[in-house]
Formats: structure tokens, sequence, C-alpha cells
């Protein structure tokens, strides 16, 4: 994905290592949605993808650091957020985005569902770590 | 010159002058805490205080850590924590440890060896001077722990809007505690009420992610376990367009965009109970 956070002056960024730090993440995400002018709708489904994926990051990487940025494309205003943790990485990327799997005790949508709930989404993971960006457009 | 010397004219000092240190201690200190707390209370703090490390340097040495400063350290928590409990900054109640060192200051540089005495006694006085600090985070921990138990307490109540009917305004984030909470308070107010029909209303819940869906699921669950018709109510349109682009199947559970519809119906629905049973009687 496009580096959107680079000379951004809107970086925030939030370390992510228990569930309290999921509600942190979560408001500096609702923030920027709502000052990016996005509509109620895409507040909701950007900050519950926000929300699911940071939760990810407690869950199966160990905790991580979420940064998020308000962007301009040829779309007009968006939102970027980018979820990065040193875990193990994620091994079979195509399952887990399969509905219904998980290797957790979750319902096995959070993944899927963020997906969806986004306009872009791109998943890089390894043995050092993992990192999942999305965007959510405005339109 | 050897330790033991130091901790003698330590000891010899704070002897001699001790009604003239105490004096000047609770001058200082008592500038410092500006009328908050009561002279008496405080000179009598300083007092014991002062006694306390004096009886350990006799014994123990120069050593906050060490067995001999037990009585002042459980002292200095002690003070600690009613500081923080009265609103005191954690500075100043290291301050007031900090300045027995301007007391002694004067006295002791006078002294052969003096300096020397002064930096030792110093570091002991940074070591107790902490442990206050300490003792003062542990005490603002447990109030914010304690306090955080109280509001899961506050924020979810369990309430009966009708007869038979009982209602769960549930407010802010549903993490795996507060779900407890709210289950445990839900079946035990169906039991309370003999209630049959119960309504969980999420208007003030901001978001619904898989996790808050999947203790919601296990909520509603549980109440049909008991025998109970249950009812989530307040799920606005972004909410909805959210939950079915998560992919999210509430199955068969029975849903409602506002309280006000989701109350109507269960009260149509026990008034039919109600009038079923009496039909059965007769």
């Amino acid at each position: 994905m496009k580096d959107y956070l680079t000379g951004n002056a809107t970086v925030e960024s939030v370390p992510v290592a228990s569930s309290k730090d999921v509600v942190q993440a979560r408001q500096v995400v609702r923030n920027l949605a709502q000052r990016g002018g996005l509509s109620l709708v895409h507040q909701t489904k950007l900050v519950t993808a926000a929300s699911e994926l940071a939760r990810n990051m407690v869950v199966y990487g160990g905790g991580g650091v979420v940064r998020a940025a308000e962007v301009n494309g040829p779309q007009g205003v968006g939102v970027f957020v980018e979820f990065r943790d040193d875990g193990p990485g994620i091994r079979d990327v195509e399952q887990a985005l399969t509905d219904g799997w998980s290797s957790g005790r979750g319902m096995g949508l959070g993944l899927s569902g963020a997906q969806r709930l986004v306009n872009e989404f791109d998943i890089q993971t390894g043995p050092d770590g993992t990192t999942v960006t999305i965007v959510k457009w405005n339109r | 010159m050897a330790p033991e010397e130091n901790t003698q004219l330590l000891i010899e000092t704070l002897t001699s002058h001790r009604e003239e240190f105490l004096a000047q201690w609770g001058a200082i200190v008592g500038e410092a805490l500006q009328g908050r707390l009561s002279v008496a209370e405080m000179r009598r703090e300083l007092g014991e205080l002062y006694e306390a490390i004096l009886q350990a340097i006799a014994a123990g040495g120069l050593d906050a850590d060490g067995e001999a400063y037990g009585e002042t350290r459980s002292l200095l928590i002690e003070l600690s924590r009613n500081r923080a409990r009265q609103g005191f900054t954690p500075t100043e109640t290291a301050t007031s440890v900090f300045a027995l060192k301007a007391v002694l200051e004067p006295a002791l540089t006078g002294e052969e060896h003096g300096t020397r005495t002064y930096l030792q006694f110093a570091k002991l006085l940074d070591g107790l001077a902490l442990l206050t600090t300490e003792a003062y985070v542990r005490t603002r921990e447990e109030i914010i722990a304690s306090q955080a138990e109280q509001l899961l307490e506050l924020s979810t109540p369990v309430v009966q809007l009708w007869k038979g009917v009982v209602g769960v305004p549930l407010v802010g984030t549903l993490d795996s505690a507060r779900t407890q909470v709210v289950m445990e308070k839900l079946l035990q107010t169906l039991v309370d009420t003999d209630s049959t029909h119960a309504i969980i209303d999420i208007t003030g819940v901001p978001t619904v992610d898989t996790q808050v869906a999947q203790h919601l699921l296990k909520t509603v669950v549980a109440a049909r376990m008991m025998g109970a018709q249950c009812t989530i109510s307040g799920i606005r349109p972004q909410i909805a367009q959210t939950i079915v682009a998560l992919g999210i199947q509430f199955g068969d559970i029975q849903t409602n965009a506002s309280l006000a519809d989701a109350l109507r119906q269960a009260v149509r629905e026990v008034a039919k109970d109600a009038e079923d049973d009496v039909r059965g009687l007769l």
C-alpha cells in the first residue's frame, strides 16, 4: 500500500498492549474520522474495523502500535490506519481471511469482517510480525 | 574514617539536637503543606519518624532497605498513603522527608568528617523519600482500581420495565468482565422479578465489533436457558450496516431499532401469555 504516513502532519500513534488500549486506539481513530468529516456510517465501519484489528494485535500479536492519519486521495478525504505488531505472524493469511475461521476463541469474523468494512486493506506478515494497513474513504 | 564513626556522629547529632531539629523540620514541612494538615498531626508524624530513623541508624546503619528500617518504612508508607488520600502531590510528600536534610546540613558540615556523614545521611533520606513516592503511586492505583470496579457496578443496571419485563441499558464498552457482571445481574433479576422477557438495549454502546457481539449472544443464550425471551434493542442504522458488513449472524434473536418498540412488543407478549394462562384455567 502507498506510504501515507511519511510527511503527514496528522499522524497519531497509540501503543496497544491490553484491551484498555484498544479502547484508546478506537477513540483516536474515531476523532480522526470525525475531523476528516466522514459520514456516521463510514465512521462506525472504520472504528469497528480498527477495533477488530487492534484487538487481534493484543490477542495474537502480543501487542503493537497503531498509527493513524487523515489522508487525501483522488476520492477525497479518508483515514489511514496501520497496525504493526512483532508477534509470530499469520501462518496462512488466506485461511485467516476466511469467514468463521479462528485460531483462537473468537467468531472468526474479525479479520475478514474488517476487510469488508474498509476500502483498502493490506496484510504483510512474517515470523517477525504482522502489519495490517487500512484506508476508509468518505464516499 | 570508618562507617561506624559516621553513624556515631549522626546518632550524637540527632540525639543532642532533637528538639531543635524537630522544630526546624516541622517549620519547613508546615510551610510547604500550607495548613492543609493540622500542625499537631504533622508534628506527631514527624516526631515518630524522627525516633524511628534514629533507632534504625543506631541498630542497623544507613541502608534504607535494611532490616533495621522496617518500622521507618511502615511509618513512611502510612504517611504517604494518608497524604495520597488527602490529595497531596507525591512531590509534597517526598519533600517532607527531604526537608530533614536541610535541617541537618548546618550542624553536620561544621564537624570534622561532617560532610561525608551528611552525604551518607542524604543518601539514606533519598532512599526513604523514594519509598514514599512508590507507596503514593500504589495507593493511587488502588484508588483507581476500586473506582473502576465501582463504575463497572454502577454502569450495568438491570431494571424492571414492566411486570414480567426487565431491561438492561448498556452504556460504553462491553468487555468480558462487564459481560459477566451484566449476565449475572440479568439472570438474577429474571428470577427475582419472575420475568419472562429481557430487553438488552445497546443504544449507548458506540462500537459493536465481533467481541461485543459474541458477548451479547452469550448473554442472550443464557437468558433463554432460563426460559426468558431476549430482545436486543437500540440498533442504530450505522450499527446495523456494520454488523451486516462484519458478517455477524444474530440468527433468530429478536432485534429492534428502539427500546420503545421492544418494550411494546414484550408487553404485548406478556399480556397474551397472561390471557392464555387464564383460558387454560377455565
